[in-house]
């Protein structure tokens, strides 16, 4: 199989500002990022149909191999309404993410810093056993001495 | 004509009913009706072809009269036709809990009519995604399910799920990307998508050119699937939707992805060239998935946690690749799209009755609640795998394949699967001593949702006798339901089909054995298509 080296030098020029734009902070960047990752993706699909030849119309003597691959066409048409439909949608969020007053930025998830920077002390899972832990025990209200006991153990966890 | 024959209306169905709840946007109730109506035919309709399958085969729908490969083909075998009703049912239950969530609270008026035809497009994605025998109609499938999840994971547009569908939609985006590249090499190395076609070109193609592709496609499907290292963007954007589409999204979405794994592992590119690295990374999936829950406190994450971790046994069954290997991992991903979709489910309901989901801030439901203790306990002590639980089962069928292997990693594998079994346990253990068991009294911070009780002590159905300066959420509103029957039903069917797995493991084994056989095999799926005597 033959392929234009003009495609091929395109693609790379795509992917590669492509990939630098999304490693980007900015959401705008980023989405520009993945509109030409998607163009360099269907130069791709595009060079993996060989030379031009005849368009794929019937006509009746013409050898197939002169006319030209057909499919990758259709498939680059598929692709192509699938990424605008997703820039679109994109679009919407990074707007609506500027409309709630949030910079035009990836933001951080605030409940995976909060489990990040959580004191590994835990009072459920890690504070001492209190002594006596029996239900029956012999004081004269059992449920007074327990909650007193429990309330100790809590205080002493350095939380 | 045979059962098999019915299978574009899994696809078209779900479309036309999206179609029509479109037009009835104004008119709730009409819309609930078309929805759940038509998501009960389609289901109604792979049942049939089910229970057909094992008796007719695979068997190859050609759409629009043209031959492969040519043409697109729907192909049905044990395998897709089983992971269609596993789907079919779990969406069908988490239509009912989302139809019945609106309904408790009346705010159906809002825009969140979107929400029934968006649904119904994203089961027709899956459906297609799991029928389709064709490259790039896979991909438009991944496609059409993606597009829809989009709008689900940011309905509403509140700062939180805008922040998170962000993310969601960027790595979902670039794992598409990946994926058409994937099948523009397959078309330059080959001349052609047809699955069917592909598993006979493909042997022909030089090695290393053919590890290129095998590559390419599992990473890209490595993402959906959110096999370590490629599952960090899960636990960041699942637990900001709401209720229903986390569980929906938890139960179905991953779990394409496995299957579009599945089918590269045994149809495109068969043989053990990759498997001992499938192996690390299965390992690697389920316990450092495992170990991100334990740090959690909040239940959805905590559980979008557990759901990667347990996506690392259904590869940890597909790297094994024996019959009884991949049997097991089919019975897993049977058994996991409904666990999980039971517990996330259940989840809404503690958000509902508890007014959060941090286990920090909830106590004593156990006691308020006892229903609502039950449905948590029965799914999590299955996705746990304590026997007789179905992912006992699932877990024992993975462990023998591994043993029956027999090579160290295979060993390593097995103690990593029961370690991750364990620990999965404490993870919910923890959330069920804290969240169920302790009093309400001991939980910090709690809403004042959990401590409102009527005039004589009992505890509250509806949030009327929220009072006091902070109520929160439910200031200013009718009072609404808690737990109400249209949401607790859908939820205890859910958990009875989780237990029904057990019941029905003998016939559901021998159906899951089947499939790995006929995915070994591939001349069944080769000859259906292609017709008979192609792979020679």
């Amino acid at each position: 199989m033959t392929v234009n080296i003009t495609l091929i030098v395109l693609m790379a020029a795509f992917f590669a500002a492509g990939i630098y734009l999304l490693l980007e902070r900015s959401l705008t960047r980023v989405l520009l990022g993945l509109i030409l990752l998607g163009n360099g993706a269907n130069i791709l699909i595009l060079a993996t149909s060989g030379p031009g030849g005849t368009s794929p119309l019937y006509i009746a003597g013409t050898p197939p191999e002169e006319y030209t691959d057909s499919l990758p066409q259709a498939l680059i048409l598929t692709a192509i309404v699938i990424t605008f439909a997703v820039t679109a949608f994109m679009l919407g969020i990074i707007y609506r993410s500027w409309v709630l007053g949030r910079e035009d930025d990836v933001q951080d998830d605030p409940e995976d810093r909060r489990v990040a920077d959580q004191d590994s002390y835990d009072y459920e899972d890690d504070a001492d056993i209190i002594a006596d832990t029996t239900e029956f025990s012999e004081a004269e209200d059992p449920s007074a001495a327990d909650a007193d006991a429990d309330r100790a153990g809590r205080t002493e966890g350095p939380r | 004509m045979i059962a098999a024959d019915l299978a574009p209306l899994a696809v078209v169905l779900p479309f036309l009913g999206a179609a029509v709840t479109f037009i009835l946007i104004r008119h709730a109730r009409a819309q609930r009706a078309v929805s759940i109506s038509t998501l009960s035919v389609t289901l109604l309709i792979e049942v049939v072809m089910l229970i057909a399958a094992p008796s007719s085969g695979t068997h190859a729908v050609k759409l629009g009269g043209w031959e492969p490969p040519f043409g697109i083909v729907l192909v049905v075998d044990q395998f897709s036709a089983l992971m269609l009703v596993v789907s079919s049912a779990v969406s069908l239950s988490v239509l009912i809990y989302a139809a019945g969530q609106g309904m408790a609270d009346g705010d159906e008026d809002g825009p969140v009519s979107i929400f029934h035809p968006t649904y119904l497009i994203l089961v027709a994605g899956v459906s297609n995604a799991f029928l389709t025998g064709d490259l790039f109609n896979l991909y438009v499938g991944f496609e059409i399910l993606l597009t829809a999840s989009y709008v689900l994971m940011t309905l509403g547009g509140t700062a939180p799920r805008i922040r998170a569908g962000v993310t969601y939609v960027v790595v979902s985006v670039v794992s598409s990307m990946l994926f058409l590249i994937a099948i523009a090499m397959i078309y330059g190395a080959t001349g052609t998508i047809n699955m069917a076609d592909l598993a006979v070109k493909l042997e022909s193609v030089d090695p290393a050119t053919q590890l290129v592709l095998h590559l390419m496609l599992l990473v890209a499907f490595g993402i959906k699937a959110a096999v370590f290292p490629l599952s960090f963007w899960l636990p960041d954007s699942y637990p900001t939707a709401p209720a229903p589409v986390t569980a929906v999204f938890a139960g179905l979405l991953t779990k394409v992805g496995v299957y579009a794994m599945v089918r590269v592992e045994t149809l495109l590119f068969p043989g053990d060239r990759i498997n001992s690295l499938l192996m690390v990374v299965a390992l690697l999936t389920m316990v450092v998935g495992i170990l991100g829950a334990l740090a959690q406190s909040d239940i959805k994450r905590l559980l979008s946690f557990t759901l990667v971790s347990h996506i690392g046994y259904m590869v940890f069954g597909l790297a094994i690749s024996t019959r009884i290997g991949l049997g097991a991992a089919v019975y897993y991903v049977a058994h996991h799209i409904i666990v999980q979709t039971s517990l996330f489910l259940v989840t809404g309901l503690i958000e509902r009755r508890g007014g959060t989901a941090n286990v920090d801030r909830l106590g004593g439901l156990a006691k308020l609640s006892p229903l609502l203790g039950l449905l948590f306990f029965l799914p999590a002590m299955n996705l746990a795998g304590i026997p007789p639980f179905s992912g006992f089962l699932g877990k024992l069928g993975l462990i023998q394949a591994g043993v029956e292997l027999g090579t160290p990693l295979a060993y390593v594998l097995v103690a990593g699967g029961v370690a991750t079994s364990l620990l999965t346990l404490l993870v919910m253990a923890r959330v069920w001593n804290r969240a169920f068991w302790r009093s309400p009294a001991d939980a910090e911070d709690p809403d004042p949702i959990l401590l409102a009780s009527k005039a004589d002590g009992s505890s509250v159905g509806t949030s009327r006798h929220v009072t006091g300066e902070d109520t929160g959420r439910f200031a200013g509103k009718d009072p609404v339901r808690l737990l109400p029957a249209s949401m607790t039903g859908p939820t205890i069917g859910l958990v009875a089909l989780g237990l029904a797995l057990t019941v029905l493991a003998g016939p559901l084994f021998t159906l899951s054995d089947g499939a790995a056989q006929e995915m070994l095999d591939r001349t069944p799926y080769i000859e259906a298509v292609l017709g008979a005597g192609a792979d020679r």
